[in-house]
């Protein structure tokens, strides 16, 4: 076997770059290590589609927003400032 | 969406294409894409001159977001709501104020901070600023028994206990409940300084970049929280895949004991 840069990662160190590699931070020559590693090693492939299922399930939480009394507040608050403008 | 045919082409990167496995379809853009549509300069112009409707829609776009952000520096969650609150007022009374330097967005984060970092000092319940340092100590994505040891002579630190494929519901079924309640327990239970960062990035949808700025934190501070974060919500759902799998297992053996009495 060569000593091909592509051969030496570890899954190990997959799941630790694994965020910088879907950031788009990894570095051109840890991404090629990354993608090749992918290709021959399905527990690592395995590993990728399930840290991009965790997110979009996390993207499919429904989020809280402030209650629709406070919302009907702040609009009413907002049409005093422009009556309060407007006289002047 | 209609689902097309993945090929990989040279360039691609493998997630891409992997998404498929799961039948991921592309999260909704949240917020302000979707709600607030106006350029910066329109959007000030309308509100200056009073329009209610694009004021609702700053609102709205950025309540839930900003509820998030506020909870980075104060405890609980009513005082978040009046951080919230507080800075939508001060969005109204200051709006003749804003000389778009910088952006609506960054606007509304500088006044918001420094709105709840006022309010957590007054309850001295500041959460200490140092939780978004991210210390130099080791949290490793995956419990390290799982990896073969260094020494192993054919494949050191390769899996030992490979992850197993989950068995997903489909949407709006039971099933897809349960999972998504364990999904919203796991990001709850997360350090604060990870809950904010992967709550911002991946429930609200927003820019690194615009992460960063809202919290203060640099970009690399940024990314090792949110690795974290994630890595331990994906750990959460594992377990809670495999135990799912173990129990259909252990109830369909059960049923061919029944069915064979």
């Amino acid at each position: 076997m060569t000593d091909d840069i592509t051969t030496d990662l570890a899954c190990k160190e997959l799941v630790e770059i694994i965020t910088d590699y879907l950031e788009g931070t990894l570095p051109e020559r840890d991404r090629a290590r990354f993608d090749a590693h992918i290709l021959t090693c399905p527990p690592c492939r395995e590993y990728v589609a399930e840290m991009n299922a965790t997110l979009r399930l996390t993207g499919r939480l429904t989020v809280e927003s402030i209650s629709p009394g406070a919302r009907d507040d702040l609009l009413r608050a907002f049409r005093r400032m422009k009556a309060s403008s407007t006289e002047l | 969406m209609p689902s097309t045919t993945q090929t990989l082409r040279p360039g691609d990167r493998f997630t891409d294409i992997e998404l498929a496995d799961y039948g991921r379809t592309l999260p909704d853009t949240m917020g302000s894409q979707t709600i607030v549509r106006e350029s910066d300069a329109e959007l000030i112009a309308l509100l200056r001159d009073g329009d209610e409707g694009a004021f609702a829609r700053l609102i709205d776009a950025y309540s839930a977001p900003l509820l998030r952000l506020a909870l980075a520096f104060v405890q609980s969650q009513s005082i978040a709501e009046e951080v919230v609150q507080e800075t939508w007022m001060a969005v109204v009374t200051g709006i003749g104020r804003f000389e778009g330097r910088a952006s609506v967005k960054t606007w509304l984060f500088k006044i918001l901070t420094n709105i709840a970092k006022t309010r957590a000092q007054r309850e001295r319940r500041t959460i200490p600023f140092s939780e978004f340092e991210v210390d130099k100590g080791d949290e490793p994505a995956v419990d390290p028994d799982r990896f073969l040891p260094a020494s192993h002579p054919q494949w050191p630190h390769h899996w030992a206990t490979p992850p197993q494929p989950w068995s997903m519901g489909p949407e709006g079924t039971a099933l897809d409940r349960e999972t998504m309640a364990v999904v919203r327990r796991a990001l709850e239970d997360l350090p604060r300084a990870q809950q904010v960062v992967v709550a911002l990035r991946d429930v609200h949808g927003w820019p690194a970049a615009d992460v960063c700025a809202a919290l203060d934190i640099s970009e690399a501070n940024q990314r090792v929280l949110l690795h974290r974060g994630r890595s331990r919500v994906r750990a959460v759902l594992e377990r809670y895949f495999n135990d799912t799998a173990t129990l259909c297992n252990a109830e369909s053996i059960s049923d061919t004991k029944q069915a064979g009495q």
